[in-house]
Order: structure tokens, then C-alpha cells, then sequence
């Protein structure tokens, strides 16, 4: 391969198809329509602005039709120090897509010496979500979140997609997948503007909760298996996957709040 | 079509080597040295190209010589290990095989071409003592001709790499702090380039391949933090 590729950008995904297209497998024409619902999907997803950053998690659960897939699947994605990628969707494709925007940011990065603008990592995706427009009519949909912080404002942002890569900065917060709607429900009821990282946390799990307690494909927390959600935290100093205890504190306070409100204390 | 004159293959290869050896000594050399905690690589670079770079998780590369060459190199190394990586494993893409690439490569410019590279580099991996057989450190220079080395404790490249070597013999011993082994590399530099005046921190470049840093090992110090290390 060495002296002989063809490509000389700095695109990984570019690199791949004029020096590497049996690396990039795409589907058959017709494939999916009834096989769709056998493969693995992930369910919730949530990014929310905070004082001095963005908190982006997910729940852990896939499943197959009915069926549970995976009680640990993990959604939320660093694609660098400085950004961070949640997916909801066909298990297979969103994995993928993660993993390939990573590689893509890195590769971008070393070859350019100098890493993509918030904006510009962005946009990116926007061209892999719309790439997979023909899986996504097949019904392997990737409909991600992408959040960061961005360097030259020094302001945490969050953008979400439609699966035609149709891209969308949001302000407040924003929620995908299946439980979505009802974790930006409660979203709306509690986000406020300039939260700290602790509260971030707290409506974070509140919301993951309301979504489970409705929607049946999103899973809430296993205390039997030690399963919480994904949640991680991207400010200046970079991006940082809360450790389980600190999940776990907040989580357990939350439920002694709800318990004794249920009690009528 | 004219005859040419007949050049023997003895008169070519030695033609060239000096045609090689003359375009990689007009540029400044570089030193990698391994350090407590990881690898440190030093070049005396006031612009603003890079000459050091990173390839991978655990892998960097520095090179001397026409600067388009060598950084055409790293490009290539950066494609050569992304795809490798995304193939495989991140775990598969290890400093060896990149080595050897780059030999392959440079050699067979150097036999085949009319004009070799006027180009030498370095390829150094970092271990990771959690990685059961990936624990240790590696260099491997690779030079204009493709010939490649391995090396440990330190790795010189360009013109001036017996001075520097001279140097490092007397001065350099293993497990030191980055501090100490870059005031080490800052001296074999100087020594080799004008004799006795240190290099100003402002005019060093300095990346680290840190063993202890999660994920991507390389960094690349600031003036600032160059600075403060050296002070």
C-alpha cells in the first residue's frame, strides 16, 4: 500500500473509498424492509447544555423487536478531547458510525496537525448520517447527538440530526431515540439555564428515568447487574465519563425523594 | 537514442549516498530518549513545521532532512496505521511494521529512482505495561538508503548524530525524569550543532510519547511548558 495509494486529503472516510473500498462494505439493494427489526437497536439518548459545558447520556438497553439485545450497550461515544457523540438507531450502524467519526476526527487531526472546529466536526457527521440515507430507507436508522466544547467561544453546544443529515444546533437540550420523546418531556419540565455539573447529572437521570417508566425499550437502572447509564461530561479541560459511584449517589437520592413524595411526607 | 555512459552500480549507489547524506546534513538532527515515564523527542526547530508528529495511540515519528519528504513520510505512516487500526485491532498497529514500511519504501526509492530521499527518521512506540509482551519502549531509525536499526535509551537522526551519540555516551543513563533527559537531549543537540551555547527553549520542539496518559500517548509541549520543564 505503502507509496501506492491514490488519496492524498486528510478524510479517513475519503481514504477508504478510493484506496480501501473493500474495507467499506455497503448493503445489498434490497435487503432490509423485513429483516430490519432483527438487528439490535438502542433506544435513549439525551445532551443538555450546562453552566460550563455539555452533559451528553444514554441509557444501556437494545433490543430486538421484543426482545432484549444487550442490557449494556454502551451509546455515548468520546470522538475526542473535546467532543462527544450519542446515537440512537440500528445498533450495527451507530456503532459504526461512532467508531468511524473517532477515527475520522484523529485522522484529521494528525495529518492537518491542527484538530476540526467544533462547527467542522459537526458537519462531518452530517455527511456520514446522510451517507447511510439508503440503509436508514431500508430501516437501519442512525440518528445521532452530537455535543462538544467549543474552544473559540468557550461555550458548550449540542447539534442533532434527521436521517437525511439534516443538522440542527439546539440552544437548550435535545433527546433521540425511541424514549426521546419523554425524556425531553421531562427535559423541558427541569432544564434550566446554567446548570452545574452535579444538577446536569441529576436531570440528566431524572430524564433517562421518565423514559424508561414510558417507554418500554429504554432501560433503567439494574441495581441487581451494577448497570447505570452513560453519562459523560465535556468542558475545557476536556471530556470525562463520570465514575459509577457518583451515578450511583445522585441516582439513590433521586429515589429517596420520589419515595418519600410518593409517601405524601 | 544516444548511448549513455556506463556508471558503475558501485560509482551510482556511493553517488547517490552522498548526494543523500549532503541534503540531510544541511538540515538540524534530532534525538528521541527515553525517559522514566515514557519517550521524550527533541528537535531544535524555531518554525513553525513540525518535524515530530503523531501516528498512533502509542506511536510517533520525527524526521530530517527536505522537509516534504519526511512529512509526505508521516502522511503516509498516519494512512498506513488509521487503516491498519480500522481493519484490525487498535492493538495490531505496532512501530515494527510501520518501521519496515518505511524501510521498504525508502529503500526502494533509493534503488530504483534517480534522485533518493534526502530523509531520515524515526519511528519510536511506547510500551504499555499493561499490554501483556507491548510493556517495552521501541526506536527504530530508518535512513535515506532504507537501511533500519533499532535502538534503546536514545535514537539520533541527521547530520550531526556522532556528535550527538559522543554525547548521550557520556551523559545519558536510563529511568531519569523528562527534565533531566531533556536538558540531556537539549545538550547533544547543542553540542553537535555549535559546540558550547544552549538552544533557547523557544526554539526546541518537544513532543512526549507519555506511557502514562490514557488513550493517545503523544503530546506536544508548549513553549511555555518547555520552558518550565527546562528551567
Amino acid at each position: 500500500m505503502f507509496f501506492r495509494g491514490k488519496y492524498s486529503g486528510s478524510s479517513f472516510v475519503e481514504l477508504l473509498d478510493v484506496d480501501f473500498p473493500h474495507l467499506r462494505a455497503t448493503l445489498p439493494e434490497r435487503w432490509a424492509q423485513e429483516a430490519a427489526p432483527a438487528v439490535p437497536h438502542g433506544t435513549t439518548v439525551l445532551a443538555m447544555r450546562c453552566a460550563d459545558g455539555v452533559l451528553v447520556a444514554g441509557d444501556r438497553l437494545a433490543t430486538e423487536g421484543h426482545r432484549v439485545a444487550s442490557r449494556d450497550l454502551q451509546k455515548v461515544y468520546p470522538t475526542d478531547a473535546h467532543s462527544l457523540i450519542a446515537i440512537a438507531g440500528a445498533a450495527g450502524p451507530c456503532i459504526e458510525m461512532a467508531r468511524m467519526l473517532r477515527i475520522e476526527l484523529e485522522h484529521y487531526e494528525k495529518i492537518e496537525g491542527e484538530a476540526l472546529e467544533l462547527e467542522g466536526k459537526a458537519n462531518k457527521l452530517s455527511q456520514m448520517v446522510r451517507a447511510n440515507l439508503p440503509a436508514a430507507m431500508q430501516g437501519l436508522v442512525v440518528v445521532p447527538i452530537f455535543a462538544g466544547y467549543d474552544l473559540r467561544r468557550r461555550v458548550g453546544r449540542l447539534w442533532k440530526y434527521d436521517v437525511t443529515g439534516g443538522r440542527y444546533e439546539e440552544a437548550e437540550f435535545e433527546a433521540s431515540g425511541s424514549g426521546g420523546l419523554y425524556a425531553r418531556e421531562s427535559l423541558k419540565k427541569s432544564w434550566r439555564p446554567g446548570l452545574s455539573r452535579e444538577e446536569a447529572l441529576r436531570v440528566a437521570l431524572q430524564a433517562l428515568a421518565d423514559a424508561a417508566d414510558e417507554d418500554r425499550a429504554t432501560g433503567g437502572v439494574d441495581l441487581v447487574r451494577g448497570i447505570f447509564p452513560i453519562v459523560c461530561y465535556c468542558s475545557a479541560p476536556g471530556t470525562e465519563e463520570l465514575d459509577r459511584e457518583t451515578i450511583e449517589r445522585v441516582y439513590r437520592g433521586s429515589v429517596e425523594i420520589a419515595r418519600s413524595r410518593a409517601a405524601g411526607a | 537514442m544516444s548511448i549513455p555512459f556506463y556508471v558503475s552500480p558501485e560509482q551510482l549507489m556511493q553517488d547517490k549516498a552522498e548526494y543523500a547524506r549532503k541534503g540531510i546534513a544541511r538540515g538540524k538532527s534530532i534525538v528521541a530518549l527515553e525517559y522514566d515515564k515514557g519517550i521524550a523527542l527533541v528537535a531544535e526547530n524555531p518554525s513553525q513545521l513540525s518535524k515530530i508528529g503523531e501516528i498512533y495511540d502509542r506511536i510517533a515519528f520525527a524526521g530530517v532532512g527536505k522537509f516534504s519528504e519526511f512529512d509526505q513520510l508521516r502522511k503516509v505512516g498516519v494512512r498506513f496505521c488509521d487503516v491498519k487500526g480500522y481493519a484490525y485491532s487498535r492493538e495490531d498497529v505496532r512501530a515494527k511494521a510501520l518501521a519496515n514500511a518505511y524501510s521498504q519504501a525508502i529503500g526502494d526509492v533509493f534503488t530504483r529512482e534517480l534522485k533518493p530521499l534526502e530523509v531520515e527518521v524515526i519511528v519510536a512506540e511506547v510500551g504499555d505495561p499493561r499490554l501483556v509482551g507491548h510493556e517495552d519502549n521501541v526506536m527504530y531509525r530508518v535512513q535515506f538508503d532504507g537501511s533500519i536499526s533499532d535502538h534503546h535509551g536514545w535514537c539520533g537522526i541527521g547530520g550531526t548524530v556522532e556528535s550527538i551519540e559522543a554525547h548521550l555516551k557520556n551523559h545519558y543513563r536510563p529511568g531519569l525524569p523528562l527534565g533531566e533527559v531533556l536538558r540531556i537531549g537539549r545538550d547533544a543537540l547543542s553540542a553537535a550543532a555549535n559546540g558550547s551555547a544552549s538552544i533557547a527553549p523557544e526554539r526546541l520542539e518537544v513532543c512526549t510519547l507519555d506511557r502514562e496518559r490514557a488513550g493517545r500517548k503523544f503530546r506536544r509541549a508548549s513553549a511555555d511548558e518547555v520552558r518550565a520543564i527546562l528551567a
